[in-house]
């Protein structure tokens, strides 16, 4: 391809947002604004009992006392939290158990999105528990998971069904006041996934939730509680698209990760919402808490694709409170035109010979900002705690900005920490060989973005990594000659 | 009365003593209004996060020493670089004891900021350089400048170097049960001029002392300066150092701190990269027990392309003792082909101690080489106990390795006998005899 270096710029900058499209599917939304008596109409509509209505009001009391956070390196308007609908379910909300029953305009939706449920179904043997708008409208594979004992339900459902495992467990990691976005979460959370494996049970499949923005004005309140008993696995992925929209839309989730003595959790997201026009106008705010407690010997590992948002606020973090419990982060984050983010995560150690991995890859192209915001503690009973931090920044063009906050606090002697990072950019002369070779320039990027980014890659289940390598090229290619 | 309103105060009392009319008093004034709105820095600020002045702020402070003290020579001659001959400025309880000092005016000018501020030949100078680079937000730097009235003065002019380095120290008697002072030093070097200097600030009793020192340092074209600050004072003793360095073209600045003692010592490093091919160096050695606390609080601002920036800083904290660490690049859109390199191990060999880091980078151009290490770790098991198994014994071998560690900086150390003394404070701190000599 002869491309030159400004017809790809151009290329890549009018390339629209290839899912950006909006499913006309009647919604029953809640008025605007948000009071006590929104969030007990939340609560009712969705038939709770009282301690969980009682639990909202106890967020949202918290929240109306608490201010927005400005610490993070990103600027935005802040969104008018009066002026936004904090319900919307679509209305044929029956539960399907074969696909022909689904509403067939839903079911174009995600063929658009390339997740046909079926072919997942067949294929990748993926149990998809599809959040359209905040209720979920199909859950499939249900009956293979509840003869091992597992549940993986929607978090309303688990509600009404499982309330003492949703009692014992909601808030315990991340608790109401935790952040203003929490707290928000706590009061109004519309939906979301909940999902608990039983005693040494290892979960077959991938659990998988796609989470869609769809109706105008709604912002997704997603409440994710994933509970591994002792001794179990899971392997749990979460992937977002959204519609163009050019006003912005919040997201504001929480989700929290209990892996109990000697379970793993691996948990993995590829985030592509709205990111904005090219122009910045638009775009989703995503202000996302999650958070992982492990007890003796249990893993919980996060990887994290993020390349949407107009603006990423993102720290999923592990609580090694178990002796022997590991903890492990890896992450690429790319930014393009006026996208912003800060992303990381807080690793804290509290038990005896706790490990903790932290990969950060972030790419920024564009008029973007990427910042790396990380936090490894060391408590002063954590002995022999073990850290390895690494962030790799990567800048394209010179209008972009790469930043690094990492804080280490180590109070015991026998913790060792090591952290590392680097900028840089990619070499004309990795280019030049490539080009030499006969692979174009944009080609090039993409081979020398995804040898970059591979660590991460890695890590990511089959079916996901495929998706996050296209990602990655969409976002990027073409950003630098 | 808190210190703030004390301050307040006391800045009126002050400008009974000092010539309002002189254009030196619109900044004071200035500034006093900006420490007015923005007061003491609270925990809540992100630089001050891991530093609290508050039990500071609640010591009955004496802003204006009573006395002006004599100290015999041969009573703090242990203090000063004494195997070599210098130039000396010598402060006591923040007036300058012209008993101690050996300035000079022969072809550089190594005197004092209280003539360069008053005296109109230095007028010049001073219009040009005074509170040019020192930050006008930063609340302390501010106090500072409202009172700024005594410190060291150095010029040298184009192609000049002083025979001899420079030493700048403050003693404090404990003549007041409590006392704060605020030194001012301005350091000029023009275009091809080379100057050290050495700054050490020791307290002699164990009265309360606090520093609130700031020092501006611009280094001209091809300019080169070294400045050491020896900081082993007394556990009653708490030293707020804000240093800000403009360097212009092909400049060579280097900073080494090396902090043994204090109660609390915060370090505002501040390098401004206004120019091409620009080399700045700041290196430190930490060593704390105690509970002690040391905060570095550095900050490179790489304006213009071409420039190279090395941070190099080692800690080793004991006891109940606290580290900070907070190192700042930022490399503007256009300075590209910059290289910025900073590195930060520790080493903890007590649990109550402390270590908190936190090295920064904000990048804006894309040609460049940027990268940060952190560390936090024990000695090499493997390698003490090679050591041991030819003979050493377990104390010397693991402060062979700690002396080691902390080498490094040392090497970069120009003044022969200046690193032989730092060498020895470091043996002494590590509180063993190395098998050679230093």
């Amino acid at each position: 391809m002869a491309y030159t270096e400004e017809e790809l710029k151009k290329e890549l900058e009018t390339k629209e947002y290839e899912y950006g499209f909006y499913t006309d599917i009647e919604s029953d939304t809640l008025p605007v604004g948000l009071n006590e008596d929104i969030v007990i109409a939340i609560s009712k509509k969705k038939n709770e009992p009282e301690w969980m209505t009682e639990w909202r009001l106890e967020s949202f009391r918290y929240w109306k006392e608490m201010e927005e956070p400005e610490w993070a390196n990103v600027t935005y308007t802040k969104p008018d939290f009066q002026a936004i609908s904090y319900y919307s379910a679509p209305n044929s909300k029956p539960k399907y158990e074969s696909l022909d029953e689904v509403d067939p305009e839903l079911l174009d939706t995600f063929k658009k999105l390339g997740i046909s449920i079926d072919e997942q179904k067949k294929l990748a043997g993926v149990a998809v528990d599809i959040v359209m708008d905040s209720v979920s409208v199909a859950t499939t594979f249900k009956k293979t998971l509840a003869e091992k004992g597992i549940i993986f339900c929607s978090i309303s459902e688990a509600i009404q069904e499982h309330p003492e495992l949703v009692k014992k467990y909601i808030g315990s990691v991340v608790p109401q006041k935790d952040n203003f976005y929490a707290a928000l979460n706590s009061a109004v959370f519309s939906d979301g996934s909940f999902c608990y494996i039983p005693k040494g049970v290892r979960c077959p499949m991938e659990l998988s939730t796609y989470f869609r923005i769809n109706q105008a004005g709604t912002g997704q309140f997603e409440r994710t509680l994933v509970i591994a008993d002792e001794g179990s696995y899971v392997s749990y992925l979460e992937g977002c698209t959204a519609p163009s929209r050019d006003e912005n839309q919040l997201h504001a989730a929480v989700v929290e990760l209990i892996a109990l003595d000697d379970a793993e959790i691996k948990y993995s997201t590829v985030q592509n919402w709205f990111p904005g026009g090219k122009d910045g106008v638009g775009g989703v705010f995503n202000f996302v808490t999650k958070r992982g407690l492990c007890e003796k010997n249990a893993k919980i590992s996060w990887t994290q694709v993020e390349t949407g948002s107009a603006v990423t606020w993102k720290y999923p973090s592990c609580v090694l409170k178990g002796d022997n419990s590991i903890g492990e982060f890896y992450s690429i984050a790319v930014t393009n035109n006026y996208q912003q983010a800060d992303t990381g995560t807080k690793m804290v150690h509290l038990g005896k010979n706790t490990r903790s991995t932290i990969i950060s890859k972030g790419i920024s192209a564009g008029k973007s900002q990427n910042s790396y915001r990380g936090l490894v503690q060391v408590n002063s009973r954590a002995e022999n705690a073990r850290n390895f931090s690494q962030c790799d920044s990567l800048l394209m063009g010179n209008e972009c900005g790469a930043h690094t906050f990492p804080y280490i606090e180590a109070k015991n002697k026998s913790a060792q920490i090591e952290h590392e990072a680097t900028t840089s950019k990619i070499g004309e002369d990795q280019i030049f060989y490539c080009n030499q070779r006969g692979i174009d320039t944009e080609k090039a990027i993409a081979l020398i973005v995804n040898g970059f980014s591979k660590e991460v890659l890695n890590k990511l289940p089959m079916e996901f990594a495929v998706e996050a390598q296209k990602l990655l090229e969409i976002s990027l290619e073409g950003s630098v000659g | 009365m808190d210190l703030k309103d004390k301050l307040i105060a006391s800045f009126m009392a002050f400008e009974n003593n000092v010539d309002i009319d002189h254009p030196v008093h619109d900044v004071r004034s200035e500034a006093m209004k900006n420490f007015e709105t923005k007061g003491f820095p609270s925990k809540k600020e992100e630089a001050w996060k891991y530093t609290s002045l508050n039990k500071l702020q609640k010591i009955d402070f004496s802003i204006f020493p009573k006395e002006e003290n004599a100290l015999e020579y041969k009573d703090v001659k242990k203090y000063f670089l004494h195997e070599i001959d210098t130039y000396k400025i010598v402060f006591i309880d923040g007036i300058y004891s012209s008993f101690l000092s050996e300035t000079t005016h022969d072809g550089v000018d190594i005197c004092l900021m209280s003539s360069a501020l008053t005296k109109p030949m230095y007028k010049q100078v001073i219009d040009v350089y005074f509170n040019k680079v020192a930050s006008k937000e930063e609340s302390l730097t501010t106090l500072n400048t409202a009172f700024s009235r005594e410190g060291a003065y150095i010029y040298i002019p184009k192609n000049k170097m002083p025979k001899k380095p420079v030493e700048i120290i403050h003693f404090s008697t404990g003549n007041e049960a409590s006392l704060l002072v605020q030194p001012r030093n301005l350091i000029i070097a023009e275009e091809n001029a080379e100057l050290q200097v050495i700054e050490r600030h020791q307290s002699l009793t164990s009265n309360e002392v606090l520093t609130n020192s700031v020092t501006e340092i611009f280094a001209a074209k091809n300019a080169i300066v070294d400045y050491y600050k020896v900081q082993n004072d007394v556990s009653t003793a708490s030293l707020i150092d804000n240093t800000y360095i403009d360097q212009k073209d092909t400049s060579v600045v280097k900073v080494h701190t090396f902090s043994f003692g204090g109660k609390l010592t915060r370090n505002n490093l501040n390098f401004y990269q206004n120019g091409q091919h620009i080399d700045s160096t700041m290196k430190g050695v930490t060593i704390l027990g105690e509970k002690q606390h040391v905060d570095h609080h550095t900050l490179v601002h790489h304006i213009e392309p071409n420039c190279e920036s090395h941070q190099d800083y080692k800690g080793i904290y004991g006891e109940n003792s606290t580290g900070v660490f907070n190192g700042k690049i930022i490399v503007d859109k256009i300075a590209q082909k910059t290289n910025a390199f900073q590195q930060n191990n520790n080493i903890l060999i007590s649990d109550k101690a402390t270590i908190n880091t936190k090295p920064q980078l904000e990048i804006f151009a894309d040609d460049v080489k940027c990268s940060h290490g952190c560390t936090i770790g024990q000695l090499d098991e493997d390698a003490l106990f090679y050591l041991q198994s030819r003979g050493i014994p377990k104390k010397e071998a693991r402060a062979l390795l700690m002396y080691a560690f902390a080498n490094n900086v040392l090497e970069s150390v120009r003044i022969p006998e200046l690193k032989t003394r730092i060498n020895k404070l470091i043996a002494t701190k590590l509180g063993v005899r190395l098998g050679f000599d230093l």
